[in-house]
Parts: C-alpha cells; sequence; structure tokens
C-alpha cells in the first residue's frame, strides 16, 4: 500500500505541532472554545455526550500490521481498551482527554495516519471496496485511484469551506459493496473499446432526505479524473446553498438544478480546469500503482481447507458466510466479524486488533481492510491457512460466522455517545442479535441486512437496509421507525416506511415478527428477505408488525 | 399567567476530560448531578448560564438543562440527560464505572 513519503510525513508532523500549540492556547485560555472547536474539528477532535471523541481516517479501508497495532496502543494507552470501526471505515476513540490528543496525533503519524478532514465542511475520508485488489470480479484495484483522490482532497485549500461535507468512494466492479450510490460523488471504473475510465455518480446520500446518486458522465477518460472532479466541487461550491444546512448537501443542488444543469455547468467548468492539469497527477497515479500490487501467491494446495469443512461443522458454518471467494482460486478472502452477538457493532478490542494484525502478517500478506459494514477483513489469505486463522480467531472472541446474516447489523454509536443522535442504537442492534441468537434462525434465514441508526443523519445507512430502523425522541421518549426494501448494492434502493414506530422495548419483538414473517412468505431458502418484499410489497410485513401487535394488545 | 418555569440546573463538559460537569450553588463544577444547584427562577437560570459560560478555562457547552427535584436531588427529565450524568448503555464506562469521587 502507499506509504508517505518525505513531503506527506512533513506535511502531517507540521500540522501536527499546530495543533498542539492550539490545544495549549486553549488550555491557558488564549483561545475561547469558539476560536478553537473549528480547529478541533480539523483535526478529528469532537466533543460528544460524555467525553471527546477522536475520529481517525483509515483510507479507502486499508491497513497494514504495524497500522493496526498502532490503533491498538492508541485504544490502550489513551482510551479504554478499544476503538469503534465505523460505517465509513474510520476508527473512533471515545474517550480521549484534550490534554493527550497531541500524543496521539504524534503515534499516528508515527504509522502514516491523521485525523485530518475527518470533520467539518470538507472532502472527508475516501471509501472503496473492502475486498479490492482480491475480489474476482473487479476490472482493476481501485485503491490506487482511492489514494489519488485522496492526496489531491486533503488540504485542498479550495474546498476547505463547502457548503457542507463531501463523500466520495471509488469502486471497479459491477457488485457494489461500498455503498457507492450513496455517495456525494461515487466513482466507478470502466472499461469501454480497451480504455480505462470512469462512470461518475452524482449526488448520492443518506441523511433526512435520501437520494441515490445519479449518473453524471457514463465515461470519463482516466485522465480527466481529477479536473473533472474539481469542476463539480467548483460548481457546487458556488451554486451549493449555504442558506440552510438541511438543504447544502450536493443531493440537494442536484435536485433543485435538475441534473442536466449541474451537468451544463460542470461542463462549461471542465475545460479551464483541465487546461491547469500537465500530467502530473497521471505520472503521480502510476507511482501510486506501483505501491498497489497485489501480493504474489504462492499456488497452495486448498485440501487442508477442504478437509476441516468435512470435519468441522463450526468451521463449515463460519466459512460460509466469512470467506469470500479470492481472484485466487486457492485463495479465501476472510472477514473477520465485529459483531459478536450481543456485543457493539463494530467494536474490537486492543488485544483484538494485535490478533489480527499478527494474523495479517503470518496469513494474509500485511493486507487488512476495514469494511464500511464495520468489520475487518484479511483480503489474501490461501484456503490452507484458513482453518488455522478461524481457530485463532477464536481464542479471541473473533469467529462470529454472521457475515451477511441478520446479525450482521451496522449501527450507528446512538445516543451512547454522539452528541447528535435522538434514540440510542447500540442496545438495539445488541438486542436484535442476541434474540436471533437465542433463536437460532439466522442460517436459516439467510442474508438479511439490518441497519440501524440513532438520528436522522443516517450514519447506520438504514435508508438501504433491507430492515432499516430510525431512532427517534417522540415527546421525550425513544421511538424507532423501520423501514423496509432498502438495497446497498449495485441495484441501490431507498426503503419505505412500514408506519407508526416502536417503543424502545418493542422494536426487537417487531423485528422478530418480520423475520417470522418473511420465513412464512418465502417460496424456498434461495429467495432472499429482499427477493420476497420485492415480490409481494409492504402489505404482509405490515400486517405482521401492526396487526398481530393489535391482537396481543387486545389479548390483554 | 405566566407559563410556569420548569426547574434547571447549568451543566457542560469538562474542558479537558470532556466529563458532563453540572454548576453548584457554591460554583464548584461536580460531576454529580445530585449536587447541582437547582434553578427554580428564570432570571436566576439565566444568569447562572451567563456566569458558567464567562468560565470558558474551566467547561465546554455549558447550557440549562431540565431537572425534575427529588428527595436525593435533581432527577433529570429528559432521557438523554439521564445518559449524561450516568455513561454509556452499552459498556460499563463513564460516570457509572469511575464513581463521582472525581467532583
Amino acid at each position: 500500500m502507499y506509504q508517505y513519503n518525505d513531503f506527506d510525513a512533513g506535511f502531517i508532523a507540521e500540522r501536527n505541532r499546530q495543533f498542539r500549540a492550539q490545544v495549549e492556547r486553549r488550555i491557558d485560555g488564549s483561545l475561547t472554545e469558539d476560536e478553537f472547536r473549528p480547529l478541533r474539528l480539523m483535526n478529528g477532535l469532537y466533543l460528544q455526550l460524555h467525553a471527546y471523541m477522536l475520529r481517525v481516517a483509515i483510507p479507502y479501508g486499508s491497513l497494514d500490521p504495524a497500522k493496526l497495532r498502532q490503533l491498538a496502543y492508541l485504544a490502550e494507552r489513551w482510551d479504554k481498551g478499544y476503538g469503534h470501526f465505523t460505517t465509513r471505515t474510520n476508527i473512533q476513540y471515545n474517550w480521549p482527554q484534550l490534554r493527550d490528543v497531541p500524543d496521539m496525533l504524534d503515534a499516528l503519524a508515527e504509522v502514516g495516519m491523521h485525523a485530518i478532514q475527518t470533520s467539518g465542511n470538507t472532502i472527508r475520508n475516501v471509501t472503496s471496496d473492502h475486498f479490492a485488489g482480491a475480489a474476482a470480479d473487479e476490472i482493476e484495484d481501485p485503491r490506487p485511484v482511492a489514494e489519488l483522490v485522496r492526496q489531491w482532497s486533503t488540504d485542498h485549500p479550495e474546498f476547505q469551506f463547502l457548503p457542507r461535507k463531501f463523500k466520495i468512494a471509488v469502486i471497479a466492479s459491477k457488485a457494489d459493496r461500498a455503498v457507492m450510490k450513496s455517495h456525494d460523488i461515487g466513482l466507478r471504473i470502466v472499461e469501454r473499446d480497451g480504455a480505462r475510465g470512469y462512470e461518475v455518480w452524482v449526488g448520492g446520500g443518506m441523511g433526512r432526505t435520501p437520494m441515490v446518486a445519479k449518473l453524471l458522465r457514463d465515461f470519463l477518460p482516466r485522465a480527466d479524473l481529477l479536473p473533472y472532479l474539481e469542476s463539480i466541487l467548483a460548481t457546487y461550491n458556488r451554486i451549493g446553498r449555504r442558506d440552510n444546512k438541511y438543504k447544502a448537501r450536493i443531493k440537494i443542488t442536484v435536485h433543485e438544478n435538475g441534473l442536466d444543469e449541474i451537468r451544463a455547468l460542470v461542463e462549461t467548468e471542465f475545460p479551464h480546469r483541465r487546461a491547469a492539469f500537465s500530467g502530473v497527477d497521471q505520472e503521480w497515479l502510476d507511482r501510486i500503482n506501483a505501491t498497489f500490487v497485489t501480493p504474489t501467491l504462492p499456488e497452495r494446495d486448498a485440501a487442508a481447507y477442504y478437509a476441516a469443512r468435512d470435519t468441522d461443522p463450526v468451521f463449515r458454518a463460519w466459512s460460509d458466510t466469512n470467506v469470500t471467494p479470492h481472484k485466487h482460486a486457492d485463495h479465501g478472502i476472510v472477514t473477520i466479524s465485529l459483531k459478536a452477538h450481543g456485543a457493539t457493532p463494530g467494536d474490537a478490542t486492543a488485544d483484538q486488533m494485535r490478533l489480527v494484525a499478527d494474523l495479517a502478517e503470518r496469513y494474509g500478506h500485511n493486507d487488512i481492510r476495514a469494511s464500511h459494514a464495520q468489520n475487518l477483513v484479511l483480503p489474501h489469505v490461501a484456503l490452507a491457512d484458513i482453518p488455522a486463522v478461524h481457530a485463532a480467531l477464536k481464542t479471541a472472541g473473533l469467529a462470529t460466522g454472521n457475515i451477511g446474516l441478520a446479525s450482521d447489523i451496522i449501527a450507528c454509536p446512538g445516543m451512547d455517545y454522539c452528541a447528535l443522535a435522538t434514540a440510542r442504537s447500540i442496545p438495539v442492534a445488541q438486542g436484535i442479535a442476541t434474540r436471533l441468537e437465542e433463536l437460532k434462525i439466522e442460517h436459516e434465514v439467510g442474508h438479511l441486512q439490518i441497519k440501524i441508526s440513532g438520528c436522522i443523519n443516517a450514519c447506520g445507512h438504514h435508508h438501504v437496509g433491507h430492515i432499516g430502523i430510525l431512532g427517534l425522541d417522540r415527546a421525550g421518549v425513544e421511538n424507532y421507525q423501520i423501514t423496509l426494501g432498502g438495497d446497498p448494492s449495485e441495484t441501490t434502493a431507498i426503503g419505505t416506511r412500514t408506519g407508526p414506530g416502536f417503543a424502545y422495548d418493542e422494536i426487537v419483538p417487531a423485528i422478530e415478527r418480520l423475520i417470522f414473517a418473511y420465513l412464512d412468505l418465502r417460496e424456498g431458502p434461495e429467495e432472499t428477505f429482499l427477493e420476497v418484499y420485492n415480490r409481494l410489497g409492504m402489505a404482509p410485513f405490515k400486517s405482521a408488525l401492526y396487526d398481530e401487535e393489535a391482537r396481543a394488545h387486545a389479548a390483554e | 399567567m405566566p407559563r410556569e418555569f420548569t426547574p434547571k440546573v447549568v451543566t457542560a463538559n469538562a474542558l479537558i476530560e470532556g466529563d458532563v460537569v453540572y454548576l453548584t450553588a457554591d460554583d464548584r463544577w461536580s460531576r454529580d448531578l445530585s449536587e447541582a444547584e437547582v434553578l427554580t427562577d428564570e432570571a436566576d437560570a439565566d444568569l447562572r448560564l451567563l456566569q458558567a459560560q464567562a468560565r470558558a478555562g474551566e467547561i465546554v457547552g455549558a447550557y440549562l438543562a431540565d431537572v425534575r427535584p427529588a428527595p436525593t436531588g435533581p432527577e433529570p427529565t429528559h432521557f438523554r440527560e439521564d445518559f449524561r450524568r450516568k455513561g454509556p448503555s452499552n459498556l460499563f464506562h463513564g460516570k457509572q464505572a469511575e464513581g463521582l469521587s472525581r467532583a
């Protein structure tokens, strides 16, 4: 993966030196909070309900053992021994003290990491496919392009005060594992007539006005990427609404002006921008490309893997869900679930992080990914080594076999931590997963994505959950709205609300009723929850949610 | 008839630790809601808030939170304030784990 050069290291060191001085000036009283707040946010430091929170970027989710070990060190040295992997492939520390944050940032810089642009109205952490470089269906590794965009967008002087935050995702396969169409800009690397270029999608997003991105350009030549992105950003920077925070995202700009108008403005801007690019960016991309070489994977006899599957039913069940085919048939992509039943989705202890780092070193060509689904991935593991990896994961509580199943829940921190939240989401996820484990039905239920947000901002991606749950404050009481039919994949769809919400103690039973309704309604085990919903629509699920509830109440 | 004033406390986060703190009648910042000064008069509450906000070297983001007086001291009226005084519900961290001794 990309390693910082002297320029990068010098830049981060200087920013950290500045921030250290800013923290000192805040503590000695030279800076007011109003003056300090934008400075700390530029460096990823939030103040939440109970404490500060430091959000560290994991660019396109890529980690190596040294980085992950350092994240573990931060958790242990300056936090409470764990970190929280987020839905945008960042890691958050929930308990740092203000005085320690400059030291934390220096420690991150030692391994080429930082927290810049993890807040504020800037271009945020660039995300990508967590199977990049390993997926059988990609046309190339999308991460070099993500890295190019990261370098271009980091501290870009024109785009530090956008109307609102801005999120970019890059993928390179037909399958969308990065929720690309829910980003302000989604890029898909495509091939046409033997040449590689980009599909450019714009105006996707979740939040209070969820929108699926629209296709702005169906084929952008490779060399035009950065000037074209600048043209979009410059257009948005100029006409994006600054009068209303809730209408300030580019999805609203696109919606209000129309895609054709936006395209015309971007195309008008483009020649000026293009002229300023001499080609240095493409030379730079070549250099970045050279650092993202897929490891040379020796041919390995996979017999041990299949033998373990035959003899160990636990391993078999785990590998059914957590191992994905690799582009090399004798290797597999191992997803490590951070969703043990009843645990906090996305939390990993320092010990768990170190174990994953060790496994990546020993079996995984030093490659680790954080996924937007709040799991970790070892993208290149020989099938023959996977039984040993599984055995090691078991010792650390990391061998939960539930990837893609109903307990593999995305959940935002919600009101247990977040100052913006209107209700809790973590305990709802814990409650659903615990109930599924009691019932022992999730393998029978199969592929089902439940996503929970604790406020309308939708960090928990509830709009694109097959079952989405949104926690709200209704007259001083937590209340949970359910949406059905959302789809985070390449057939992106926004879910539809079922009807009135449910109280905190009603939401887990409500989800259980939905799941049993699905089992009754499906034509066979191969028909997924989403397929049944798309075939039958809302009515039978609504009935399961509300009619039975009415009956139960009547019986009381 | 004027609308009845809901009793308030002044609350904020401590500058260094980020901990939730409450203003006491003797002008300390306490980690314990039961020690907070309960403000039953609107003008008084506004004044205490202004005084609190002036102490920018100690705290961040002071505001008035509704409370309900009880024999053991003020109780939060909203669940958000209940979480703020205890800590998260998924892990035994924050005030609930540390006790209130650091006040």
